[in-house]
């Protein structure tokens, strides 16, 4: 293994910027370890080896040349298959996009192409990013590489298990009620859902507009910082997009303080329905975090109850709308019946074949939610739910400065155990879909590992919105306290990978 | 005791214009009852007057300057379609014979 690929971004930035390695060096040790190790892992739906080299090579000359470049030229990247990319195809983890290439980037890729950043490719996600465990993606699963036998998380687990095996030292996610987060939790990673609007979202293939938010993927906090100053800001192409801007978010990691701040325990998101590893080891944080001088208070969010519920029909009303546009009209597949078929039969025929069962569930249960005689009932209700969570969180960051949940209630599940119960599947999700409901930034970071099985646990920290400076300032310390009683970093404890097997 | 009765997922189907087998429809049935039955506990949620909200940050009137900026090309726009003809997506007929 080339040392080079377990080297932080931080630390990488520092070499390419000294000149110590080149961006052609970098970049090739990344994709040798793509060739490795992704038939197993399936992180990876397209690589883009080619047009990678072709930005390291042409950012090495211009670093010879003494040209002034960006902060991150020349660090390679990862890019979650539901942006759009012009020089690659775009999938959303779909059959009904198979082989589509978009005529333009999202801005986000935009943005990492003018820093000359090359992109090795794009990677795997539960179809359309509905699911927690990428079994949903048409293009077969991801797998975990701290056990190939269990899930990476989802959707964005292409991404989680690329920067847990290496073969990318960050990656972009998108979080629509917890996509960058669980997959975080899962894998040893960190994940980052920024305030809704800190980063465009145009070209970020729409799931639910309301909710949907692009962020860093990466093995730590800093290097999370560093990717989303390098994202975020003002798009006049996105209407949602915030005007004014949030601050250098490596500044506030590179702070890294938790000295007489109110961490807040939300009483809803601890103790019963948790794994007891999972929950000892938030416990343990806790008490880190106590010791270097942080306030520990307990804060009541009784509307979280109902958030689940509140998501999964806000989610399908919104997704069956936007999904409406595969229509074997303007992009994608198109199936022909036989006779002399209607556009609507073959419309019709097309989503029947295009879309897996996941997404044809969501489509119909938000078809429900909006239709006539239910709208108020349900989609009207969930939208006042979102009002009672905006209220307690409000209320609870009176209390605290930053509130902290595990991030997710289990450790990795096994393949298949999940797949047939949509509803046990949806339960992955309770502690991180209220901060999409509310708009607010939510991070979740490594919480060393369960008892019972050895597994990755996760710790989430949420601020109120347009804070997200100071997630990254208590998250990176809690981040130097863990590492201080482990003596070394999370991914550190994970185990060699096997492959080829 | 959810109301989703294998006629209505047949036809809420049939507006999300998603054609479906027989099999689908009864597994479809099965599965959203239970999940319907779980998002229905909205209702008991709400109390009293409360707004909606629509938006996790509302921002009104986001207009950009009234200038003409590059778009695609009629090529570009039809680079992704199954059919087209003379500069148009090509579509099977829209209406039925009858």
């Amino acid at each position: 293994m080339n040392e080079l690929i377990r080297k932080s971004a931080a630390e990488l930035v520092e070499l390419l910027g000294s000149k110590q390695v080149s961006s052609v060096e970098v970049t090739k040790a990344h994709l040798d370890r793509i060739t490795e190790v992704n038939p197993t892992i399936h992180s990876y739906l397209h690589v883009t080896d080619e047009a990678a080299l072709s930005v390291a090579a042409d950012i090495d000359r211009r670093r010879a040349a003494g040209e002034s470049l960006s902060p991150l030229a020349g660090l390679p990247i990862a890019v979650k298959d539901n942006l759009t990319t012009t020089d690659a195809p775009t999938t959303a983890g779909s059959k009904i996009l198979e082989g589509w290439v978009p005529q333009y980037d999202a801005t986000v890729v935009r943005r990492l192409r003018e820093q000359g950043m090359p992109i090795l490719g794009k990677t795997n996600l539960d179809e359309f990013a509905m699911g927690s465990s990428t079994e949903f993606s048409a293009y077969g699963p991801s797998k975990n590489p701290w056990d190939i036998e269990r899930i990476p998380g989802g959707s964005g687990g292409g991404s989680s298990s690329a920067v847990a095996a290496f073969t990318a030292p960050l990656a972009i996610g998108s979080d629509t009620g917890g996509s960058i987060r669980f997959p975080a939790a899962v894998t040893g990673t960190v994940g980052h859902k920024p305030t809704y609007g800190a980063v465009s979202r145009y070209g970020l293939i729409a799931l639910a507009s309301s909710l949907d938010q692009i962020g860093p993927v990466s093995r730590s906090v800093l290097d999370a910082a560093l990717l989303q100053d390098v994202i975020a800001g003002h798009d006049p192409h996105d209407s949602t997009s915030l005007p004014e801007s949030l601050g250098s978010m490596a500044d506030a990691a590179r702070r890294a303080s938790v000295a007489g701040k109110r961490i807040g325990v939300i009483k809803q998101l601890t103790g019963a329905g948790f794994q007891p590893g999972v929950q000892a080891r938030f416990d343990e944080s806790l008490a880190l975090l106590a010791k270097a001088g942080a306030e520990i208070v307990e804060v009541d969010c009784p509307s979280f109850e109902y958030a689940i519920a509140a998501y999964y029909l806000i989610l399908p009303a919104e997704a069956s709308s936007n999904l409406a546009k595969f229509d074997s009209v303007r992009f994608g597949l198109r199936i022909t019946p036989e006779g002399n078929p209607t556009i609507e039969r073959v419309m019709a025929a097309t989503r029947e074949a295009g879309f897996g069962p996941e997404v044809k569930r969501r489509i119909i249960l938000g078809t429900y939610a909006l239709s006539s005689g239910y709208y108020d009932a349900y989609y009207g209700s969930a939208q006042k739910v979102r009002t009672l969570i905006q209220r307690d969180l409000a209320a609870a960051f009176e209390k605290a400065d930053v509130l902290v949940s595990p991030t997710a209630p289990t450790t990795a599940f096994k393949f298949g155990e999940k797949l047939e119960d949509p509803l046990a599947m949806y339960l992955n999700d309770i502690a991180t879909i209220p901060a999409n409901l509310a708009g607010i930034p939510g991070m979740a970071i490594p919480n060393g590992l369960a008892d019972e099985d050895g597994l990755p646990s996760g710790i989430q920290l949420l601020a109120p919105a347009r804070e997200d400076a100071r997630l990254y300032e208590v998250a990176a310390a809690l981040e130097a306290l863990h590492e201080g009683v482990w003596g070394k970093r999370m991914m550190d404890f994970a185990p060699e990978l096997k492959v080829g097997a | 005791m959810s109301e989703l009765t294998p006629d209505l997922v047949r036809h809420l189907a049939s507006l999300a214009r998603i054609q479906v087998t027989d099999a689908e429809v009864d597994r479809l049935t099965e599965q959203l009852a239970v999940i319907v039955d779980a998002v229905a506990t909205i209702n008991k949620a709400v109390e009293g007057d409360v707004p909606a909200t629509s938006h996790p940050i509302p921002m009104a009137n986001v207009f950009r300057e009234d200038v003409v900026e590059p778009s695609l090309t009629q090529t570009e726009a039809l680079s992704g379609a199954a059919d087209s003809d003379q500069g148009r997506f090509r579509v099977a007929a829209i209406l039925d014979e009858e």
